[in-house]
């Protein structure tokens, strides 16, 4: 067992470097004046050539990407050009929204999706499943940026002095600023407090501020129903496929012809079975939650990752747009390595190496 | 219940699959019985319907498939129309299965003993403990050795031989009244063939349980079975005691099974087979099913079977033949020679 | 005696009996080919996701005999106003106002018309990033899949490291870097969705390099490139199909995604990506104008979803009936 992990570790570090090459050469491949995006269109030549130098900018290309590589086993991921500030920061405060709404969407997802699947497999052909499915497609073919745009429209605006009304953007109300909760309790700041405490709904519920969690609740609401439409869908779908082949399978039968009830049939052996390719599925549904969240966070206003990324492509800020493509790439490769070794426990015939 | 009267009786049984290209008849006006503690062999080619046949009677018959005809009578009562609970409780308790495909048949996710294990969760009150002990028991005496670790193993650990055997366990855990075998050596290698026979005989003796044991393969049919009924296209051509069938086959089809078994030591220079294809289940002919392929026909220049389909009739005590070559003579009392018979 | 000249048959042309009549089916054969049309669109989904398409190509091709007006003509001076709400004459609106169905854009042009128009972009790009993608991911399957061993090594791990990345950060950042534009957007887009049919390619080939059949061709001697291409590439045809249709679906939320984010299809070109973006501000006073653009995205994905759903039903030979 050990040594499938060790094995599965060893086949995502070449993947993992090369990632770090390309992000390097993407990022040192952005047209436009980085001395320019940093300093402003003003700066003189003579400042800019100063820069360049200070930046290691001239340096031939292996030498940076070896000061780079060094850096980064510091954990030093640069200064952001456009911020002024070290970009492992603004990954600190940002991150975690980024997290909270693809947890938020991928929750979602898993708890709509499955249960849909199911219902739609056990009721095969009838009026439930055409409809279902058919939601399914429609759901898996809207473009979430629209969602979120009738989302915030039907909810801020036609619902807006109604119970079901519900705020169209931003993390928390204008003008909120809640105490990060090493505070109240006592305890100086250090980068992983920080971090946690950005977690809005954890950083609450940690100091039993029930109305400030209800804020921030609220307010993910929402962009998590916009980023998690498609994933349901997905997720629906291939959960019922999966049912239905395995209820076909020989041991289903074997099942039944023990006089098992149809629902021991169902849970007990189809089930198991059948859950393990949408365990795969709800592996790679992170990436394109990532994806989603870059146009999720954009329409909605929450500063979190993809927003960022986005915004530092623009202002031709390489070292965020390194670092913080750098993070979510890595980030992709760990959750896979991680859903490849959760199917392992699922699965006992994988087991065997 | 009288032990004249049979343990499972089907009656006329029909069952049909509605599919896309039309409806596949798989099972056509079925007539069969087994009584208590007798092993009936269920011969016939792929697709003659054997499978599907016993599969109703249990009615595991998967859609597009239904059993739109006939009665299935178990210890004299209905199974077609009982409630689905008293259904499940006959399975796996009364009346079990053993399938022909062992690793596939068993959950990949469980352990063995667990799934033998189940059989006892779902029909007998018992604790955790004395079921683990008593699926081990089962594996021993089912020839497993070192049945306490083998009880651990995945199906996928455990060679088909050996997860053919979990299977027979598995099937008389409850210690059943019939046992439905479908095919169980066809998968396995000739070896083990053997010894898995052996084992379902031994068992029979010890359980006195009642078998219909469903093969294409009469070799296992002359060493197990009591009474053997033959298939061919849906229907039951020929149904007798075992050593009556082959002394005496005398449906044409089942000649042509017999008189194609290659004998050992005796010189052959082509193998002989019964010349045509099995007729589609979708577009059957109006009489006999056999008629296009039946050489003896033609010899004795009967037209009949083309039109007429014959009714299963016993011609001799216990000897039942679908054929009009039996049938017309049983009423006109000539005894019939159709070619030679080849042995 | 005459030295006979031991005919070898070659495997790929369809064995002729001695009448001259082909026998079999080849990768020629139409029987197969027409088969799994029929197949196809005997299912439902198919029905329905080719009317879909059907309409939105009609819209394409006759977008001029349909749109009233052109994509950018600027109507303010005809007395309507900037994002004017829809005035349909069979629903009330007096006559004497112009019709605009779905009414008036930011910038005084018919949204109908711009709608129409769009339809263009949208196709055209969705099956100009597959067919670069499919081309290039399967060349690169192919030889990953063949060849083995150190070019499967590499290929492999380079496209990992593609997957690695959210497909749409990965676009974002190659348009970035080369620049804004539709050209570049399918560029971006193509790229991004090689490593895809890469894998599905490789993963056939592997399937089907140690059947008995490419043994047998081996063994008469044929040629690698020959098996490779009339034996493997056949067989790696069915999900290439399923995963292309789907993936047209795919590239076209891409395409219209990139447009949103600013970074596709420059103004003023009509694109209905775009056309959603511009009016993202205005959702609350002039919510049609976000609505029309994101409905017409939407049939459009549904229709390649549907298409590819029901070929994928058609055509999966796992579905015994």
């Amino acid at each position: 067992m050990l040594r499938f992990i060790a094995r599965r570790l060893l086949t995502a570090i070449p993947v993992l470097f090369g990632v770090v090459i390309l992000v390097f050469i993407l990022a040192r491949v952005i047209p436009g004046d980085p001395c320019k995006a940093a300093l402003g269109e003003r700066a003189t030549p003579q400042v800019c050539d100063a820069y360049t130098e200070r930046e290691g900018l001239n340096d031939p290309l292996p030498v940076q990407l070896g000061r780079y590589l060094g850096d980064l086993l510091h954990g030093d991921l640069g200064d952001s050009s456009s911020q002024r500030r070290p970009v492992s920061d603004i990954l600190i405060e940002r991150l975690p929204t980024t997290i909270e709404l693809s947890m938020a969407a991928l929750g979602l997802a898993i708890l709509i999706g499955v249960p849909l699947g199911i219902l739609a497999a056990r009721k095969r052909n009838s009026a439930t499943d055409v409809v279902t499915m058919v939601g399914a497609n429609v759901g898996v073919s809207m473009p979430v940026f629209w969602l979120g745009l009738m989302l915030q429209y039907l909810f801020a605006v036609t619902l807006k002095n109604t119970a079901l009304a519900l705020p169209p953007s931003g993390r928390l109300t204008p003008g909120t600023i809640p105490p990060p909760f090493f505070e109240t309790w006592g305890l100086s700041g250090n980068g992983v407090l920080d971090f946690l405490s950005n977690f809005e709904l954890l950083n609450a519920a940690l100091q039993w501020r029930w109305d400030l969690f209800w804020d921030a609740f609220q307010h993910l609401i929402l962009p998590a129903i916009a980023l998690a439409t498609i994933p349901t869908a997905i997720i629906a779908r291939m959960t019922r496929s999966s049912l239905l082949d395995a209820l076909g399978l020989d041991y289903v039968r074997t099942a039944r012809a023990k006089g098992l009830r149809e629902s021991g049939v169902v849970v007990r052996h189809a089930l198991r079975n059948s859950l393990l390719p949408v365990v795969t599925v709800i592996g790679l549904s992170l990436g394109t939650l990532i994806g989603g969240a870059i146009l999720t966070e954009t329409i909605f206003g929450l500063s979190g990752v993809g927003k960022t990324v986005f915004d530092a492509i623009t202002a031709r800020d390489y070292t965020v747009v390194q670092g913080f493509t750098l993070v979510i790439a890595v980030g992709l490769v760990l959750v896979n390595l991680l859903t490849d070794i959760v199917y392992t426990f699922l699965d006992p015939r994988v087991r065997v190496t | 219940m009288s032990d004249s009267e049979p343990l499972l009786d089907i009656s006329e049984l029909r069952t049909w699959f509605f599919t896309g290209d039309g409806i596949v008849k798989a099972v056509d006006g079925v007539d069969l019985s087994v009584r208590k503690g007798e092993v009936l062999g269920l011969v016939g080619e792929s697709g003659s319907g054997k499978s599907v046949t016993m599969f109703s009677a249990l009615r595991l018959v998967a859609t597009p498939g239904r059993i739109v005809g006939g009665s299935v009578r178990f210890d004299g009562v209905d199974v077609l129309g009982m409630p689905v609970k008293e259904l499940r409780q006959i399975r796996g308790d009364r009346i079990t299965m053993v399938f022909q495909q062992p690793n596939s048949s068993l959950n990949p996710c469980y352990r063995a003993g667990h799934q033998i294990a189940e059989v006892y969760r779902v029909h007998q009150h018992m604790r955790r403990a004395e079921r683990d002990e008593r699926a081990v028991e089962m594996l021993r005496k089912v020839g497993i050795p070192d049945p306490g670790r083998r009880a651990r193993a995945f199906p996928h650990q455990l060679s088909g031989g050996m997860a053919q055997r979990v299977m027979i366990a598995m099937a008389l855990a409850a210690g059943p009244e019939l046992l439905i075998a479908d095919e169980p050596t066809t998968a396995l290698d000739v070896t083990i063939q053997a010894q898995i026979l052996e084992l379902m005989a031994q068992l029979r003796f010890e359980l006195g349980t009642a078998m219909v044991l469903i093969t294409h393969d009469l070799g296992v049919v002359a060493e197990m079975a009591d009474r053997v009924a033959v298939m061919y296209a849906g229907q039951i051509v020929e149904e007798t005691a075992t050593r009556a069938l082959f002394a005496e086959p005398l449906h044409p089809y089942t000649r042509g099974l017999i008189g194609s078994v290659p004998v050992i030591g005796r010189r052959q220079d082509e193998l002989s087979v019964i010349p045509g294809r099995v007729p589609n289940l979708i577009d059957l002919p109006a009489g006999c099913r056999f008629a296009p392929r039946c050489e003896a026909r033609i010899e004795a220049g009967l037209t009949r079977c083309i039109d007429e389909m014959p009714a299963l009739v016993e011609v001799t005590p216990g000897h039942r033949v679908r054929c009009f070559l039996h049938s017309d003579a049983a009423e006109s009392a000539t005894p019939v020679t159709i070619g030679s018979v080849r042995r | 005696m005459t030295a006979i000249d031991p005919v070898v048959p070659d495997p790929f042309e369809p064995p002729i009996s001695p009448q001259g009549v082909e026998l079999g089916p080849t990768l020629r054969s139409r029987g197969l080919w027409r088969d799994a049309l029929r197949a196809t669109f005997r299912t439902r989904s198919a029905q329905v996701g080719s009317a879909f398409l059907l309409l939105l190509v009609l819209l394409a091709v006759f977008a001029p005999l349909i749109a009233p007006y052109g994509p950018n003509e600027v109507l303010l001076d005809t007395g309507v106003s900037v994002r004017e709400k829809p005035c349909i004459h069979l629903f009330g609106c007096s006559d004497d106002k112009p019709q605009h169905i779905m009414g008036i854009d930011g910038n005084g042009r018919d949204e109908f018309s711009r709608i129409v128009y769009g339809a263009r972009v949208s196709m055209l790009s969705g099956v100009v990033c597959v067919t670069i993608g499919l081309v290039i991911g399967t060349l690169l399957g192919l030889v990953a899949g063949f060849y083995g061993r150190a070019a499967d090594s590499v290929i492999m791990r380079c496209m990992d490291v593609l997957l690695a990345f959210p497909a749409l950060l990965l676009a974002i950042t190659i348009v970035t870097v080369l620049g804004r534009g539709l050209v570049n957007a399918i560029i971006a887009i193509s790229l991004v969705s090689i490593p895809i049919y890469a894998r599905i390619v490789r993963a056939s080939v592997l399937s089907i390099r140690e059947l008995d059949f490419v043994a047998a061709d081996r063994a008469l001697g044929v040629r690698n490139r020959r098996i490779l291409w009339h034996r493997v590439f056949p067989n790696a045809l069915t999900p290439l199909v399923v995963q292309a249709t789907l993936g047209i679906a795919t590239a076209v939320l891409e395409v219209a995604a990139l447009s949103f984010l600013g970074l596709g299809v420059q103004p003023p070109t009509a694109e209905w990506g775009s056309m959603l973006a511009s009016e993202r501000n205005n959702v609350f006073t002039a919510f049609f104008l976000v609505l029309f653009p994101g409905i017409m995205i939407m049939i459009n994905v549904l229709a390649f979803n549907l298409l590819g759903d029901g070929l994928r039903d058609a055509l999966d030979p796992r579905l015994n009936k």
